[in-house]
């Protein structure tokens, strides 16, 4: 049997991670493990998880996707979450997951502008830090 | 000992309709339906009473030969209620038939009968008038239910103000019903329209209590799930000390005061701004509504 995986490309200092199969419970679990890999070897900056061909979901998934996000941000990378479709938005919050911590995006576009965004804002504030020399906040 | 009501409807009909009617006359005050129609729905009662005593039970209105007669005063009741009549003056239809009646059993009958057949026809007329009643508020609540869909569909429009900015204003009490529908379609134009922003407006919402801010929530965290960003707009100031009193948790959803203010962030937001036409004294007129610039 033959292993499915979700393919995950790399742009640049980011990672593209486009759900386009049901997800069920291995194939999740095994996202998690890649992407967590690739963040780490490639050194990225952001990921960007698009679920616009996701229309089902159920709290595993959807505590999944909260998951990869805390991992990315401990990993030092920007979650970003694009596409969602309506009926996956009502269902995650009629199951009490609205996702805190994950930023979302209405499309691919608009999920790749606020990463830039986001780590250009992030570097501006590490650079300022280190303008106010050794001692300061890191 | 079998009832002799049937057979004294049939022979003096006549004059047992005209009594009937003039006494409808003189209960009724306001003329509401046309003097042939009322004629006609009495004529048709006593017919019906005819056909619905020959079953021989005159205690219950179950059974087939009585189908004509419910069918008759569901159509009154119906066309009276239309028509404005009030829950009473429509079961007097019914219950003014008594008093010709009671005349005529008086009259023809000998007097230790007189007492039974008055009861008998007492249940009778009686379970016609309620029935009558029945059909009434029956009638009254269809219209209601109808309206309530009506007002559902009609109470939830999304509005695209600007390029990316949604607004939905919301008329009236939000029940789980109506929020299921309002977050549907909000859901489903931002989807379509690709708005980043949309504005909630409780400018016509009444009262907000625990629910309505809870469904309220719901509706921005799916919202915010797809990626667009929700903000409320029209919070009175009681509605403001109300939300506080209750210890409702608006967390880190923007509200503002009006529908303007709602407006100008949602424009700030996604990085437009709308300018003052130049000058009018220069010639040329120039329709600049809006002038995009990139995020600061």
């Amino acid at each position: 049997m033959t292993m499915e995986r979700i393919p995950i490309l790399r742009m640049g200092n980011y990672l593209l991670v486009t759900i386009q199969v049901d997800m069920h419970d291995r194939l999740a679990m095994q996202l998690q493990e890649d992407l967590t890999t690739r963040i780490a070897k490639d050194q990225a900056r952001g990921v960007l998880i698009d679920i616009s061909a996701l229309d089902i979901v159920d709290s595993f998934i959807g505590r999944m996707l909260a998951d990869i996000a805390g991992m990315s941000r401990v990993l030092d990378a920007q979650t970003v979450l694009v596409g969602m479709q309506p009926a996956v938005a009502i269902t995650l919050v009629e199951l009490g997951l609205s996702l805190p911590g994950v930023r979302t995006a209405l499309d691919v576009e608009r999920g790749m502008k606020l990463l830039e965004q986001s780590i250009d804002d992030q570097t501006f504030a590490t650079r300022a830090h280190e303008d106010d020399g050794p001692g300061g906040e890191s | 000992m079998a009832t002799r009501l049937p057979e004294l409807i049939r022979k003096y009909q006549d004059s047992l309709l005209a009594e009937w009617i003039a006494e409808q006359r003189a209960a009724l005050s306001r003329k509401l339906i046309k003097e042939s129609e009322l004629e006609e729905q009495c004529s048709a009662f006593l017919r019906a009473v005819g056909q619905g005593a020959s079953s021989g039970d005159l205690t219950t209105l179950d059974g087939a030969a009585w189908k004509d007669m419910k069918e008759l005063l569901t159509t009154v009741s119906r066309t009276r209620g239309q028509a404005g009549y009030s829950p009473s003056e429509t079961a007097m239809f019914v219950l003014s038939f008594k008093k010709p009646l009671f005349a005529r059993l008086g009259k023809d009958l000998p007097a230790a009968e007189v007492a039974a057949e008055q009861w008998t026809a007492t249940v009778l007329l009686d379970q016609l008038g309620l029935f009558t009643t029945e059909m009434y508020q029956r009638a009254r609540e269809e219209v209601i239910v109808r309206q309530q869909q009506d007002m559902l569909e009609l109470s939830t429009p999304v509005v695209k103000l600007w390029d990316g900015v949604l607004a939905l204003p919301m008329i009236g009490t939000l029940d789980s019903a109506r929020t299921q529908v309002v977050m549907e379609t909000l859901l489903q134009r931002i989807v379509e329209t690709g708005s980043a922003v949309a504005i909630l407006d409780i400018t016509g919402v009444p009262t907000v209590d625990t629910l309505v801010a809870q469904h309220l929530l719901k509706t921005i965290a799916a919202a915010r799930l797809m990626g667009a960003d929700c903000i409320i707009s029209g919070v009175r100031p009681q509605i403001a000390q109300t939300i506080v009193h209750l210890g409702v948790d608006l967390g880190n959803v923007i509200t503002k005061a009006t529908l303007a203010d709602a407006f100008a962030l949602a424009l700030q937001r996604t990085g437009q701004t709308v300018v003052r036409v130049a000058a009018p004294r220069r010639k040329k007129p120039k329709e600049t509504g809006k002038d995009r610039k990139d995020h600061e």
